[in-house]
């Protein structure tokens, strides 16, 4: 795990994270909005806080920023705690969701707005707002009031404003969440471009998965206020720690069972009269408590013929067809009623859509194609 | 572009004829040439002359313009900020009758306002005069210029503020910088209504003038009980002259500051 090339602090026990939350609680009267979290983010990380809305995400970037104060424990930011300290006092800068632009300035003057605060000379705020929408690619847009923009060049110069004070910590609410599929792809790339080239730490605020993925070197999923698991994008993807964090992320088909414990594997027992499932795991499972398997479906084969040698097969009836051009999903009933999607990438332009509705096939997959887990 | 029709027409005209014609009879009539009201001699401008040497009446204009204009700034400056906190501050113990009492003078009959404020200043001694009405004045027009004010900040996005604070300004800086004047016109047009409602006002403050100081209306009020005279239709011109003057170039100044704004930030950014 030591390639220089990889960038991975949080792997590093002497690592000194940036922001240190512990214990932080968060309550509105009687609701619980975040519940005991504690995190390190590091130096220079994009991370990303993903979930659905009303998991407590936005609040705990919201007390990140000083605009809400924690009920109970503390936030480090560079070891200094933060209790106490109003927004004006904190090296941190926010990306709004609404941009929250001041419609009364140029687009000049917003993107100066934090600098003059500071009372800096007037050439050195020139200088360094010019820098900034150079970075963003709006040097021709210096006289327009926010109204006379379109959206996404709204979003450039919030991130720009954001950027302009050089702060420790960048917060993104939701950044991208008013621009359309297309602009919003073009634009994550271009924010991880940005953030590379000036170092900055990034924390966003997201309930886009796919968005998480592309950008963030490490995502913390959320749910109910707690985080059910934190790790980069792969390890969200392939080693979700629970069935939450395996639905939340992408496409998922989880059977339940008995599990029967084997040397480095485990077979669980998913329906009378059908041959269990096996599944390779470090988990230690006692045997005849109930598990779960958690397969993506792309990695989950189709075929007409009962297949040989896989350990893990499945008779069913194809019930629906999601055609989506690079890919199709079909969705398999099996024993049992339970519905299992398997994708097959179309690599060929005419040889596709082998099999068709109500016909019966099997399903097959590897041992290390699922992953077994507990809840 | 949508056709001028004929209804659109008359409904122009009997609209502003409605506003407006009383208003115009007013401002012929005091060019007459004749002592009696209501019955033309000719074109004159001596009841402006008679006007000007009247020093009762220019006492009183004079007194009206003073009141009106500082009770409106005070009571600008006093219901934005009780506009402010009901909208911003959230709740807090007492909001509900915070401003249940800042609206209730809306409702309260004048008398009733005036009479009471009549006892207070007799209570404290303050003797009546200019100060008395300002005070007067301005606790009444204050619920007005919130109204008109809160109406705004609850369509403001507060974002804008917390945007404000997370650059580096203070609390007061955000409200000064960002809040107010994308509020102004709100704030201008409550100004206004104060000083409007100050300049009408003859209820109020005929309780709490004294002999040191009568307003205009109070002036007018007694003057045409002993018979409507010439004068009056002169003064009564010269302050729809004021105060047309007055809002013109408020919306004048407002304009060219906007557009001065753009000059400057455009030679800010040129200028190497």
């Amino acid at each position: 795990m030591s390639e220089p090339a990889r960038f991975a602090p949080w792997e590093d026990p002497d690592a000194k994270p940036l922001i240190r939350f512990r214990g932080v609680t968060k309550r509105f009267g009687t609701f619980t909005a975040i519940d005991g979290i504690d995190l390190d983010i590091f130096e220079s990380e994009f991370f990303a806080l993903l979930g659905p809305s009303g998991c407590g995400k936005t609040t705990l970037m919201r007390i990140l920023a000083g605009f809400e104060d924690p009920t109970e424990g503390s936030i480090l930011l560079d070891g200094n705690d933060l209790a106490g300290a109003p927004p004006n006092k904190r090296s941190t800068n926010m990306m709004f969701q609404s941009y929250a632009l001041f419609p009364h300035l140029s687009v000049f003057d917003n993107i100066a707005f934090g600098l003059r605060r500071d009372r800096l000379p007037a050439g050195e705020v020139r200088a360094r707002t010019e820098e900034m929408m150079a970075l963003v690619k709006l040097q021709d847009l210096t006289d327009r009031r926010p109204h006379q923009i379109s959206g996404g060049q709204r979003q450039r110069v919030a991130l720009a404003r954001a950027l302009a004070k050089a702060p420790r910590l960048l917060l993104l609410d939701e950044p991208l969440g008013a621009l359309d599929k297309k602009l919003r792809r073009e634009t994550q790339f271009e924010l991880m471009d940005i953030q590379e080239r000036t170092g900055t730490t990034f924390v966003i605020v997201t309930h886009d998965q796919e968005e998480a993925m592309t950008v963030a070197t490490r995502v913390a999923v959320m749910d109910h206020g707690r985080i059910a698991q934190v790790a980069d994008p792969t390890g969200i993807y392939e080693a979700p720690n629970s069935t939450y964090v395996a639905d939340f992320i992408g496409d998922v088909n989880i059977m339940k069972g008995r599990a029967t414990p084997a040397d480095g594997t485990v077979s669980i027992e998913w329906a009378e009269g059908q041959p269990a499932l096996r599944c390779a795991t470090e988990l230690r499972l006692e045997k005849g408590v109930t598990a779960f398997i958690a397969i993506r479906p792309e990695k989950v084969s189709i075929s007409s013929r009962r297949p040989g040698n896989s350990p893990n097969a499945v008779a069913g009836r194809v019930l629906d067809i999601a055609y989506l051009g690079n890919v199709s999903t079909y969705h398999v009933e099996i024993a049992g009623g339970q519905v299992i999607k398997a994708q097959t990438a179309n690599t060929d332009r005419v040889a596709r859509q082998e099999f068709t509705w109500e016909e019966n096939v099997w399903l097959y997959w590897s041992e290390t194609a699922g992953i077994v887990l507990e809840r | 572009m949508r056709r001028f029709g004929w209804f659109n027409a008359t409904s122009l005209t009997l609209g502003l004829a409605f506003l407006y014609l009383p208003v115009v009879i007013l401002v012929i009539y005091s060019f007459n040439a004749s002592k009696l009201v209501t019955v033309w001699a000719g074109f004159s401008t001596k009841w402006y002359g008679e006007l000007f040497r009247n020093e009762a009446f220019l006492d009183a204009a004079w007194v009206t313009l003073k009141v009106a204009f500082l009770s409106s700034t005070l009571a600008t400056a006093l219901g934005t900020m009780a506009a402010h906190v009901l909208v911003r501050a959230g709740r807090f113990p007492g909001r509900t009758l915070f401003s249940g009492v800042i609206y209730a003078p809306l409702v309260m009959p004048e008398v009733i306002t005036g009479l009471s404020l009549l006892l207070l200043f007799i209570g404290i001694g303050l003797d009546r005069g200019v100060l008395t009405i300002v005070l007067a004045h301005t606790t009444f027009s204050m619920c007005y210029v919130s109204v008109v004010v809160s109406s705004r900040l609850v369509t403001f996005d507060r974002s804008l503020e917390e945007a404000a604070l997370d650059l580096g300004c203070t609390p007061f800086d955000a409200f000064r910088l960002v809040t107010l004047p994308i509020i102004a016109p709100a704030v201008v047009s409550g100004w206004l209504l104060a000083f409007t409602l100050s300049l009408d006002d003859l209820v109020i403050a005929s309780f709490t003038s004294g002999p040191s100081a009568t307003t205009l209306p109070i002036k007018i009020f007694s003057s045409v009980r002993l018979g409507v005279s010439p004068e009056i239709n002169a003064l009564s011109t010269i302050l729809i002259a004021i105060v047309s003057i007055g809002v013109i170039a408020a919306s004048l100044a407002s304009k060219r500051s906007a557009i001065r704004g753009q000059r400057d930030r455009r030679s800010a950014v040129r200028v190497p």
